[in-house]
């Protein structure tokens, strides 16, 4: 394959990585977070340290990094998740910016000037594996009872309280979950780039990513899919007209508020059923009425 | 003892300023409920403002600084009509105002970088660097016009907000906006003058930066700080933000002073998360669910 393709492509898989666990936290359960780049620069450090300095094989390096994101996520969670609104949004934006500061000035990591010097193990292939456990491990957890939790606190936190739903304790199994996949993707990304600096995880990062989610469409697995990939895609077909690139890309995310707000997918999923359904309608429109009247008689 | 004081009023100056953009976010949220991450782009646009008017249009001091705050107010009224007013018409969750305010806030950053450039600009020199003579301190002639102007800014806001008709309309709306609405205050104007105050305040803040540093697209990171100040305080609370503003000034200064100024940001943060764990209302603010 084209290197320069796979490059993107690369890079989109990790991007995907962190936006699925933020579409968890922000599409599933309605948390805000500009704090998820502080959860990747965990885990990208950590797998780093670990397989630089201590020479540990790569997958359990990475899965290590969002082990510790993780961790990291439930000491945050535990003391801001009964915040609401904003505030939680506000503490995330505080914690992923502490982070960044902290990393800027430990020598141990390099410090502000950076960090090389890590062996790439990241390739196109692994990238697809972690994206495909993923997505499906995703997937499941929201059609499961965990899921619809969720999806309740999302809607209603009040009712679905008073209905004995654990708001804290779901918030916080959300919160754990996202930052994990946060910190794999910081892993990834720290095997791939070959080079760590504070910097690459700044709340532009971070402000990125849920862009991508909100682009992709809230409460959709797809969308997210979809987003990572246009929107990592887009700025490189876009270099020719590099400085208006970002010009461009904050019009668009304005207007895609103001005119479509559910995003590319609308909370719809494009799952195999939902294809053959939508395939079987089509079917059903060419086909006349009488297939139609068959149907609603079974 | 003498830098003690030298460093008190130091950030005296520094969060008097904080306090500025700080009190416009606090407006908007009260009203609007939700964090107006395109505050810091205005903020940048009343720098390069003052900039542009001080040394193309050559225009006296105080006219390029009045006349960059009303060009900021005008720029904050127009980003409510693109951004906001199409939501706020929808009575879209406060989700969607603060992606759009982001998307606002990147524009904002790169229309900058796209047709200006990126580089650092300074301000011509308008007073001279010589310092103050208290005694054994010395105050900078800057920071004492922007101690001073911010305070007079702040008087005059809290002036409005507390003994005019505008003012009390301003405060039923943030009480309850859809109660005010019936009682007969017409809250799309209300909402327009809280940003064209706001970007008043953001302009003249603009303004003072750029001075005190130099002006760059990036310039309005800084609002970041002013968030902290606002949460601080407490949320919606105009006497909160001022109030943590100053603090904050004030502890940012001694960090840098004793400690090291790398530390300076990373104090500021982990404040922010130790005010939210012990007092998540903030220091003067009210229980997180009815608003100041």
């Amino acid at each position: 394959m084209n290197t320069y393709i796979e490059g993107i492509l690369i890079l989109a898989g990790i991007n995907l990585m962190a936006v699925l666990g933020l579409s968890l936290l922000t599409g599933f359960t309605g948390l805000f977070s500009f704090g998820h780049a502080g959860f990747m620069a965990i885990g990208g450090y950590t797998s780093a340290m670990l397989s630089v300095k201590f020479n540990c094989p790569f997958i359990p390096a990475v899965l290590a990094g969002g082990l510790v994101a993780s961790f990291f996520s439930m000491i945050i969670g535990k003391l801001t998740l009964n915040l609401k609104g904003d505030y939680f949004c506000i503490a995330t934006l505080g914690f992923g910016e502490a982070i960044r500061l902290i990393l800027d000035n430990v020598q141990y990591f390099g410090g502000a000037r950076g960090w090389p010097g890590i062996p790439n193990s990241t390739n196109i292939w692994n990238v697809l594996a972690f994206n495909i456990i993923a997505v499906l491990f995703l997937a499941n957890l929201i059609r499961s009872r965990h899921g619809r939790n969720l999806i309740a606190i999302r809607e209603e936190e009040l009712a679905s309280q008073v209905i004995g739903i654990n708001v804290f304790k779901h918030k916080m199994i959300s919160l754990m979950i996202s930052a994990a996949y946060a910190g794999i993707a910081g892993g990834l990304m720290a095997h791939y780039m070959t080079f760590l600096q504070p910097k690459m995880f700044s709340l532009v990062k971070s402000t990125e990513l849920t862009i991508i989610v909100i682009f992709g469409g809230l409460g959709s697995i797809s969308g997210s899919v979809l987003g990572a990939l246009i929107l990592t895609a887009l700025p490189e077909f876009l270099r020719s007209v590099s400085q208006w690139r970002l010009v461009f890309y904050g019009l668009a995310v304005i207007f895609i508020m103001i005119s479509r707000p559910e995003g590319l997918m609308g909370g719809y999923e494009l799952t195999p059923s939902s294809l053959k359904k939508l395939l079987i309608r089509f079917k059903n429109r060419s086909q006349g009425k009488v297939k139609g009247l068959e149907g609603g008689n079974k | 003892m003498t830098q003690f004081f030298q460093q008190f009023i130091n950030g005296l100056s520094i969060g008097s300023v904080y306090a500025l953009m700080a009190v416009g976010y606090s407006l908007v949220y009260s009203i609007m409920n939700f964090s107006n991450f395109s505050h810091g782009g205005v903020i940048m646009f009343g720098a390069y403002f003052g900039y542009f008017l001080l040394t193309i249009y050559k225009l006296p001091f105080s006219v390029a600084f009045i006349g960059a705050a009303l060009l900021t107010a005008l720029m904050a009224v127009v980003i409510e009509r693109v951004a906001y007013t199409p939501l706020r018409e929808r009575k879209a969750p406060y989700l969607y105002f603060i992606i759009s305010a982001m998307g606002a806030s990147i524009f904002l950053e790169n229309i900058i970088i796209a047709t200006i450039g990126p580089t650092f600009r300074t301000y011509p020199e308008i007073f001279s660097k010589t310092p103050f003579k208290l005694g054994v301190l010395s105050v900078g002639r800057l920071d004492v016009l922007m101690f001073v102007t911010s305070a007079i800014c702040l008087a005059l806001l809290i002036y409005i907000i507390e003994y005019t008709k505008i003012g009390k309309a301003i405060r039923a709306t943030a009480y309850n906006i859809k109660a005010s609405a019936l009682m007969g205050v017409n809250t799309n104007v209300i909402i327009i003058i809280v940003f064209a105050l706001g970007g008043f305040l953001a302009g003249i803040a603009g303004v003072m930066f750029g001075m005190k540093y130099t002006v760059y697209p990036q310039i309005g990171a800084i609002t970041l700080k002013s968030f902290i100040a606002a949460v601080f305080g407490g949320l919606g609370s105009l006497q909160g933000a001022v109030v943590g503003s100053i603090l904050l000034g004030i502890i940012e200064t001694f960090t840098a002073g004793y400690l090291s100024s790398q530390y300076r940001d990373l104090i500021a943060f982990a404040l922010l998360i130790g005010v939210l764990v012990v007092r998540p209302m903030g220091l003067m603010g009210k229980a997180t669910e009815d608003k100041a």
